[in-house]
């Protein structure tokens, strides 16, 4: 009995033994399995498929946060064929003031005024679709409508004409495509639809289609290059298509963009429907965006951070 | 006899359910970064922490793109240019209590200790030790810890445009809750 007793005994202080000694060695994995079982199987988005809100000249498929504002400048300066009469173009510049806001994380609005055609523009853009990490949304989309109201002088018309209101409306309607395929590439498809009331032929459509395609190629954590074009299948007499490459450089709160491009508009009817110059005839424009964003409203979740955001 | 067998039986029997684990999925790690021109702060109630009372293993799991910012553009500059969330999507301490016997789990009180262990952030490892404390009430165990951390310890470049913006030295301080699972 007692060698029975003796033999569980030390069988159970060995198995006790041996128990914690098995312990410590899968202790950190168990608990590594532990927090892997049934751990959250949360949805992620893929983030910064591109620097800005702007591509080039036109917009991405990225909008600002909910309660973050843009101040934004953009210029584009005359032909570079002017040489040194006009300095390659920096004579000369057509200028965009803007404000965009951040309503919700998928609603933005904006507006601006251009120097060109005394133009005064709104536009809304809403996030559709976002793309996953894991691929299930391969792509994201994003819907921008913008109107835009030129206050040029009218024309000198016939007694008993009128230049009614109406013939100094825009409207253009895109869908933007994105796809990040890895850190350093995104690419972005971009159908649009251009409404104009008013045209200066009879040949003229009213309705301008076109579509874009553009993209970004990360070459350092700051700095991107980017290019992109605009097909126009019906376009407006005397009207090419607007090519522009460009380069983002991002520091601290801001984004420069500078490009070359052979459009000098900056809305989109105007560079998209409206550019005249073209690349091969050195109608080339040297031109820059400046983007400064302030964060007025705190986002949710920051509550217990020390600081203020201004 | 027959009681001592008993005894001994039961002591083997019983004896797993001392060794608890705690844990949580909603734990809080907040950083800070202080410099005359700009403060930077951001906060992740997203990590996942686990220790064995017994061995003293400590596990922290922190998701980067989890913290969140009050400035938009500076939490995707930390995700983009200093972090590479999307390459290294985790950070992660694992280490061990310097003396677990000192935490008594089964007690309330407040224990001071410190944990040794690895640290792995931005593809980078180090041997950290952090002094902290173990706070245990009504069955829940809340550990509170401060340290700092250098960004290029980690392999984290600053660029010498934004090097007066972002402190040599990262407050890292955690505040998370775990329960008995």
């Amino acid at each position: 009995m007692k060698l029975i007793f003796k033999m569980v005994l030390a069988a159970a202080i060995s198995s006790l033994a041996f128990r914690s000694q098995a312990q410590n060695d899968t202790s950190s994995n168990s608990l590594d399995n532990l927090l892997q079982k049934d751990a959250p199987n949360k949805k992620e988005y893929t983030t910064a498929t591109f620097k800005s809100t702007h591509l080039i000249n036109g917009q991405t498929v990225e909008s600002l946060g909910a309660g973050v504002l843009d101040f934004r400048i953009s210029h584009r300066f005359g032909d570079v064929s002017g040489g040194f009469h006009t300095f390659f173009g920096l004579d000369d510049a057509n200028t965009r003031i803007g404000f965009d806001y951040g309503i919700t994380d998928w609603l933005m609005v904006g507006v601006g005024r251009t120097t060109y055609d005394k133009e005064y523009d709104g536009f809304i853009k809403v996030k559709l679709l976002r793309q996953t990490t894991d691929n299930r949304m391969p792509v994201s989309v994003s819907y921008l409508g913008s109107m835009s109201i030129s206050d040029r002088d009218a024309p000198v018309l016939d007694s008993g004409q009128t230049y009614y209101f109406s013939n100094r409306c825009y409207y253009t309607n895109q869908i933007f495509i994105a796809r990040k395929f890895n850190r350093w590439l995104s690419l972005q498809l971009m159908p649009t639809l251009i409404h104009y009331n008013l045209v200066q032929y009879n040949s003229d459509p009213n309705d301008v289609f076109a579509c874009g395609i553009g993209g970004r190629v990360k070459v350092s954590n700051r700095i991107a290059f980017t290019g992109e074009y605009y097909y126009v299948a019906n376009p407006l007499a005397g009207s090419n298509n607007a090519l522009s490459l460009g380069v983002d450089i991002e520091t601290g709160g801001h984004v420069f963009q500078l490009m070359f491009t052979n459009s000098r508009y900056i809305t989109e009817r105007t560079f998209i429907g409206q550019t005249q110059g073209t690349w091969g005839d050195g109608n080339i424009h040297f031109g820059f965006n400046i983007s400064r964003v302030f964060t007025v409203v705190k986002p949710k979740g920051t509550e217990e951070l020390r600081s203020k955001a201004w | 006899m027959k009681k001592l067998l008993i005894a001994a039986c039961m002591l083997v029997l019983t004896a797993p359910a001392f060794a608890q684990k705690y844990m949580t999925r909603t734990g809080k790690v907040s950083f800070y970064s202080h410099t005359p021109i700009e403060n930077i702060e951001a906060v992740n109630n997203e990590v996942a922490a686990a220790v064995d009372s017994k061995t003293g293993d400590v596990v922290f799991q922190v998701p980067i793109k989890s913290f969140k910012f009050e400035k938009e553009l500076m939490q995707e500059h930390f995700n983009e240019n200093y972090m590479e969330s999307d390459k290294f999507p985790k950070a992660e301490f694992k280490g061990k209590l310097a003396d677990p016997g000192a935490v008594n789990f089964a007690k309330d009180g407040v224990y001071k200790t410190s944990v040794t262990g690895k640290l792995t952030m931005h593809g980078v490892t180090k041997d950290i030790t952090v002094p902290g404390t173990v706070t245990v009430k009504g069955g829940t165990a809340t550990i509170d810890a401060k340290f700092n951390v250098k960004p290029p310890d980690y392999g984290i470049k600053i660029p010498a445009v934004v090097a007066s913006k972002i402190a040599a030295q990262i407050e890292v301080t955690i505040n998370t809750i775990l329960k008995p699972v």
